[in-house]
């Protein structure tokens, strides 16, 4: 075991399936030579040559159009953008193709792409590059969409996206890539798609969120018990599909709960969840089910940010709200 | 005071020497005479004859697709008649083994790759069977997105690249695609990594009703190739002979490694946009019509094949009666095709089939059981 921060698990999660299988490809924007801004395709060039691990020209578009094509002939394509708020300039290819690829040809062709990309607040960047934008991935059916919030799960999470046959969208949270390190195994391991991880046990309240308001969720978990209540904390890891056995599972043992998402009330999935837990557990609720969001503005810019993402304290007084409704 | 010249470089001299570069290439003018006898591609008898029949044959496909159209017997349809020099010429240059990513008016050029006319059929109706290419059939369904075949090409010609294939990806888009930044960012990327790659633009005037002048300053879509320092060529799209030469000669350069070219096809569409509503007589003249039906593609072709002794009425004919029982044969089996089901889409969306999908996918089969 050693222990790696975020940003390590994934460069390992990647040489772990280069070296498995010869038809993964990284590429995109300074990946090459320079390793990626944040450094996540380190040596990952020297290590596996310019054919499977090399740099684009600067065009979002382009880059989804490649890893398409590139997957209509055999290839496994694990394109970077740069960050998630240049996603704009590439959802057609996300959002027209490669998630109808499987539909449109009857079953018959598939887009095996794992886009990896950094969003995420609190880390003072220009505009365009931390929004919280996983709700608009989540509207589009063909598309799964991964948010690790530890070192652990990313490196399992990134091998199961690289291995599975659909396109996946693997966020990556900039605040977390570095702010912690963890046990992670040096040995391949994998962790399924699609289900969520008790990341706390708790019996008087489920708080369901993902990214990097895990953290902040397990430090009001905390500061909730020393008032006495036992707080269980679910990390969804996959947004899409969402793992609705877990969540239920969950508030039925709670009977209250939260969601909690960086992304602004109209945004992200929390909506979604609050909807689902309605139709399958009203009855065991006995509090009306509350999120924690950011407001709905565009992300705002740095000098704001603080007071614009939710935070523990905010957790900790709609969690209060709900423990004593 | 007036600006003064700059003396090192002159930039606007410059655009015209290169506008005035990009002349249109013809083999076979309007008369079907050979009027650029160095660069006949020389096709044999018995090439020169198919791809006769093979133009013979879509006109009637086209003629037929859209009277099924109007009888509501097939769906969408993108008229094809214009612009069959431009379709199955540069299609004739091409090998199985090469992979064709089409636009929306490019079912042709599918069909003679190996695309069953039933599925071309189904495709137009709506039914998810029609897309199912078999193994080996190197095609993607026609895309509706401008442009969006032009990123994937490159994407494609990469992969072949890589995988060290003597083969091309070639894909197709009208002038309006030249517009879209996909049209753009993929001849651009083709030509960084040397991809083996054919971009075919069908200038044929006008993107449904836009006329070619409003879509961009630049004196021929073909010049745009210099933006991304790739070879480009413009062609009589009208004229087979060209249009193959210049696709064989683009082929050749791919295979050999020397990258990706972008071809503008001179041509012209007879019809409507598609036969959902589009009246072309919105923003076009008859005067316009007859002079470009004058340059038709068929009539040069079968001016040219006749003095050659190898076509007649005949031969036509014989063209016309097979491709009349093949549609006939085809709409058959399209028909019996058993009606798609909403519960067939939700079980193709994933390889497996996730929990909320597989709930509405038992609703699904519920009711269409009833």
């Amino acid at each position: 075991m050693a222990q790696m921060t975020m940003i390590q698990a994934i460069t390992d999660a990647l040489k772990t399936e280069m070296k498995n299988d010869e038809n993964v490809l990284v590429f995109g924007e300074d990946v090459g030579n320079n390793g990626g801004v944040f450094r996540a395709t380190e040596g990952l060039q020297k290590e596996f040559g310019e054919d499977r691990v090399f740099d684009t020209p600067l065009a979002e578009s382009g880059i989804g159009g490649l890893a398409i094509g590139l997957g209509l002939q055999g290839y496994r394509p694990v394109p970077e953008i740069q960050f998630f708020g240049f996603v704009f300039e590439v959802m057609d290819s996300i959002s027209g193709q490669m998630a109808r690829m499987r539909y449109r040809s009857g079953g018959t062709l598939t887009s095996p792409v794992t886009i990896r990309s950094p969003f995420g607040g609190g880390v003072h960047t220009p505009e365009m590059h931390a929004d919280s934008l996983e709700g608009l991935m989540t509207s589009q059916p063909g598309l799964k969409v991964v948010i690790p919030a530890t070192p652990y799960d990313a490196k399992g999470l990134l091998i199961s996206a690289i291995r599975d046959n659909d396109p996946v969208i693997f966020l990556e949270h900039m605040k977390l890539y570095r702010s912690f390190r963890q046990e992670v195994p040096e040995e391949e391991y994998t962790i399924p798609l699609g289900k969520a991880d008790v990341k706390r046990e708790g019996t008087d309240l489920s708080i369901i969120t993902y990214g990097a308001m895990v953290q902040e969720s397990m430090k009001a978990a905390e500061e909730l018990e020393k008032d006495g209540h036992s707080v269980e904390v679910v990390d969804l890891r996959t947004v899409q599909p969402l793992d609705i056995e877990a969540i239920i599972a969950s508030v039925e043992k709670t009977n209250r709960a939260i969601v909690v998402q960086e992304a602004q009330k109209q945004a992200g999935i929390a909506a979604n969840v609050v909807a689902e837990i309605n139709d399958r557990a009203i009855l065991s609720l006995e509090a009306p089910v509350l999120r924690v969001t950011a407001p709905d503005s565009v992300f705002p810019f740095s000098q704001a940010e603080q007071v614009w993402l939710p935070n523990a304290k905010d957790i900790v007084e709609t969690a209060k709200k709900v423990l004593n409704f | 005071m007036a600006a003064k010249k700059n003396q090192q470089f002159d930039p606007v001299e410059t655009l015209h020497a290169i506008e005035e570069k990009f002349e249109m290439v013809q083999v076979l003018n309007e008369e079907g005479e050979i009027v650029n006898k160095d660069y006949d591609p020389n096709l044999s008898d018995e090439q020169l004859e198919e791809l006769m029949k093979r133009m013979v044959y879509t006109r009637i496909l086209d003629q037929r697709s859209i009277s099924l159209n109007r009888q509501g017997r097939l769906g969408f349809y993108a008229p094809t008649a214009g612009q069959e020099a431009s379709q199955l010429a540069s299609h004739f240059a091409l090998e199985k083994e090469d992979f064709i990513l089409p636009g929306y008016r490019d079912v042709p050029q599918l069909i003679w790759h190996g695309w069953p006319l039933h599925q071309a059929f189904l495709f137009s109706r709506g039914h998810f069977k029609g897309n199912q290419m078999a193994e080996g059939l190197n095609i993607l369904p026609p895309q509706i997105i401008i442009g969006a075949q032009f990123i994937q090409a490159a994407g494609v010609a990469l992969g072949m690249q890589k995988r060290k294939k003597e083969a091309v990806a070639v894909t197709y888009t009208g002038d309006g695609g030249s517009s879209q930044g996909d049209f753009y960012e993929g001849i651009n990327f083709a030509g960084a990594f040397r991809a083996p790659a054919i971009f075919i633009v069908q200038n044929n005037q006008f993107a449904i009703s836009t006329p070619r002048e409003l879509q961009t300053s630049a004196k021929t879509i073909a010049q745009k190739a210099v933006s991304a320092g790739i070879p480009g060529v413009l062609v009589d799209g009208m004229d087979p002979l060209a249009v193959y030469a210049v696709t064989r000669d683009a082929r050749e350069r791919a295979v050999k490694g020397e990258g990706p070219t972008l071809i503008e096809t001179m041509c012209y569409r007879y019809g409507p946009h598609t036969m959902a509503g589009d009246d072309p007589t919105r923003y076009r003249t008859s005067d316009i019509d007859s002079e470009w039906e004058k340059k038709d593609p068929l009539v040069r072709f079968r001016k040219y094949l006749e003095a050659k002794g190898l076509w007649n009425e005949e031969k036509e004919n014989e063209v016309i009666e097979k491709a009349k029982e093949e549609i006939k044969a085809a709409i058959k089996e399209a028909d019996g095709t058993p009606k798609q089901k909403v519960s067939d889409l939700l079980g193709i969306m994933y390889e497996e089939v996730p929990f909320n999908v597989q709930e509405q996918l038992d609703i699904y089969k519920a009711k269409e059981s009833k």
